[in-house]
Order: structure tokens, then sequence, then C-alpha cells
């Protein structure tokens, strides 16, 4: 048992119970809350695989950012209808199955796959390669994700423009 | 850990993200899901990268959640001008198009 299999099984078991909670509990709020906990997790995942940069970027944009938009949208419809938000759901055990069938696919694909050879050490400081690579090989992605994000503020800002 | 571990834990998280997008009447909700799924993604791309010592994967990753931040925002704006519209985000009462 290394401290790397025992770090991997708390941060497993955490991710997948935040997980259920995220689908399981009724109220959205307490929803969000364990989105935020799983999003955390999966950055933990990410340090366990070595990238600490994703990590932060993990921790800013995702735990950071799309979790406060969800609550004020949260807080912002409740406000509107004046009550709080329960959600109930349907078709639980279709979900289930098919989501069951899904996991079982995967896991088929999984069983099968030739083994991928032990970890590599990194060819230099990886967070240094990943900055060359961006602005390298990758600059034109990058430079259209900017625009991307542009265009998604834009479209944002018109949908919650107000109509005087 | 070898890779399968954390594939299968990425495959476990993506199942119980669709469930949640099936399951869920509210549109909050199902967007909750998609964010599941998606994070799934990001650790199968990051431990492909991991193992196969290939760059290409955490950019992708890096990639995948600035539009995914985008695309929560683009959606939750969606979502309250619908309720501004239809008083609801019942996945189920949004038949608008429905022919």
């Amino acid at each position: 048992m290394t401290g790397e299999m025992l770090g991997f099984a708390a941060v497993a078991v955490v991710l997948l119970a935040a997980s259920l909670g995220v689908v399981l509990t009724p109220n959205l709020f307490h929803a969000v809350l364990y989105l935020a906990a799983a999003l955390v997790a999966t950055g933990v995942v990410f340090l366990l695989l070595d990238a600490p940069f994703l990590f932060g970027v993990q921790l800013l944009l995702y735990a950071g950012g799309v979790v406060t938009i969800v609550v004020f949208a949260i807080m912002l419809t409740e406000r509107l209808v004046g009550e709080s938000i329960r959600q109930t759901s349907r078709y639980l055990i279709n979900g289930a199955v098919l989501s069951a069938a899904v996991f079982v696919g995967v896991v088929g694909f999984l069983v099968q796959m030739p083994a991928i050879g032990p970890r590599q050490a990194w060819p230099g400081e990886l967070t240094a390669l990943l900055g060359r690579a961006l602005m390298g090989p990758f600059v034109m992605p990058f430079e259209l994700l900017a625009v991307l994000l542009v265009i998604a503020l834009l479209g944002a800002l018109y949908f919650a423009r107000s109509d005087t | 850990m070898p890779l399968g571990a954390y594939l299968t834990l990425a495959a476990l998280v993506f199942a119980i993200g669709l469930f949640g997008v099936l399951t869920r009447r509210n549109a909050v909700g199902i967007l909750l899901g998609i964010e599941l799924m998606l994070n799934a993604v990001n650790i199968n791309l990051v431990a492909f990268a991991r193992f196969r010592t290939d760059l290409a994967g955490l950019i992708f990753t890096l990639f995948t959640i600035s539009i995914t931040v985008a695309e929560v925002a683009v959606g939750l704006a969606i979502v309250i001008v619908l309720f501004r519209v239809r008083r609801t985000v019942e996945a189920d009462h949004l038949d608008l198009l429905r022919g």
C-alpha cells in the first residue's frame, strides 16, 4: 500500500460520493455545493497525475468560476418566483439502467486495453513545457479560444440584458 | 496506480453524470450533470497524457475547462431568460419547439 494508492482511494471515494450527491439531492443549492466538492476532488486527481498547473486551473475556473455563476443563477431565479427551487427526478430506473449500460460498455473496452507502460518523467518542468506548447504548436487554437470567450461573454450579456 | 484505475474512476463519474442528465427535471440540474460528465472526460485526458508522456492531452484539458466555463455562462444566461419568459425551469415544460 503506497502513499499514492491511499491518496487515490481516498480521493476516489470523495469524488464518487460528491458526484452521487450532485445527482441525488433534492435541494438544488446543495447539489451545487456537492458539485464544488466533486470539482475540487477532480483537481486532486490531477495532482496525483503530477499536473499541479491543471489543479490550479481547475480550482480557479471550475470550483471558483462555475460554482459562483451557478449559485448566482439559482439566487436570481429563486428571487423571481419567491420560493426555493426543489428539484424532482423522473425515469429513475430507466436512467439508472442506461448509465449502468454505458459504464459496462466503457469497462468492456478497458479490460481489452493493451497495457500502457509505467509513467516516465516529463522532459523538464511541466508548467514551462505547457507554456511553450501553448505558444508553439497550439497557438492557433489558443487564439481561437480567446475569440470564443469574447463571443460567449457578448452572448451572455445579450441574453441577460434588461428589456428597457 | 495503473492507468486502468483512473479510467474506471472517470467512467464511474461519467455514468453518474449521465444519470443526472437523464433523470433531472430542472434545467440547472441537467447542467450540473453535464459538468460532471465533462469533468470525467478531463480526468481521462490527463491520465492518458501522463501515462503516454504526451503534452497534447494536458493542452486539451486546458481548452475543455475554458470552453466549459463559457458554456456554463451562456447556458445559465439562457436559463435566466427562460425563467423570465416562462416562469419555470422544468425541462418538461419547455416545449415551445415541439411540433
